[in-house]
């Protein structure tokens, strides 16, 4: 047993170093240098040709993260028929994650949180704009630029309350009257859907 | 794996995420004012031609829907 120790001692060493070569760092930490070995051998090989490029060549390099917390938030809203808010600087964003409403200030810890039916608020100095948003996503990076992207996003004047009101009355009804998971599950979006936009309206 | 935390209703009924949020954006859309509302039914009409097939061949030249919510609600 201890003949074959030494042995699979080296060996678990040798795996263990030819794998940490090999680990890889987080993307922002990767240097951006190429690799020097490999564009030497490939010179040996094939000397007229230019060494293959790497997709990361083509890439800009990520903004770093500003060692002090910027003082505005840039957010960049997106639905997928329009740019709502295009590399906008804000004060803060509050957006409706299904954790509950969200305030985002510059330096936020970076986070992704689906979003649920509810209102997103773009808060400008006194200026605030606010829009109901029926589901979507926000990443905020730590670089403080936060990307929200929505399916549908519309003023809260938009909106019309009767047409909220009897889509509320309407699902109600055939929540409770629902028989399916699938029937329950789409009776139930609806209700919290127009529940949603009801609390915009009057809220 | 560990099994994940409570999943959502919709998930737990079988629907995925993307008709989740599709039946939301059409509910909202429904309850839009009227000059919006006929912008957005017409930004989203999908023109779709749908054959059915036999013997390699389609049956008929295809016949041409447009929806502009493909969801019953």
């Amino acid at each position: 047993m201890l003949r074959q120790a030494s042995r699979l001692l080296s060996r678990s060493v040798t795996a263990a170093s030819s794998k940490s070569a090999t680990t890889r760092a987080f993307s922002t930490e990767l240097p951006s240098t190429i690799d020097s070995t490999f564009v030497e051998s490939w010179k040996k090989v094939a000397p007229n040709m230019d060494p293959p490029q790497t997709p990361s060549s083509f890439m800009k390099p990520r903004p770093s993260t500003a060692s002090s917390i910027p003082t505005k938030l840039t957010v960049n809203f997106v639905l997928p028929y329009a740019s709502e808010l295009s590399g906008k600087e804000v004060d803060m964003v509050i957006i409706p994650a299904t954790t509950g409403q969200m305030g985002v200030l510059p330096g936020h810890v970076p986070t992704i949180t689906e979003l649920k039916p509810g209102i997103m608020s773009v808060h400008e100095g006194t200026d605030i704009k606010k829009y109901f948003v029926s589901s979507g996503f926000a990443f905020l990076h730590a670089n403080s630029v936060a990307d929200i992207i929505a399916v549908e996003a519309v003023p809260l004047e938009n909106i019309d309350a009767s047409q909220v009101q009897k889509g509320l009355a309407e699902f109600t009804q055939k929540l409770a009257s629902a028989t399916t998971d699938l029937e329950k599950a789409e009776a139930q979006i609806g209700v919290e859907v127009h529940s949603a936009m009801n609390a915009a309206l009057t809220g | 794996m560990a099994s994940s935390a409570a999943v959502p209703f919709w998930r737990a009924a079988g629907m995925m995420y993307i008709t989740y949020s599709n039946i939301c954006a059409n509910l909202v859309r429904k309850c839009l004012r009227e000059p919006f509302k006929a912008e957005s039914m017409n930004r989203e009409k999908v023109h779709f031609s749908l054959s059915k097939w036999a013997d390699g061949k389609p049956e008929k030249p295809g016949f041409f829907f447009f929806f502009f919510t493909l969801l019953p609600v």
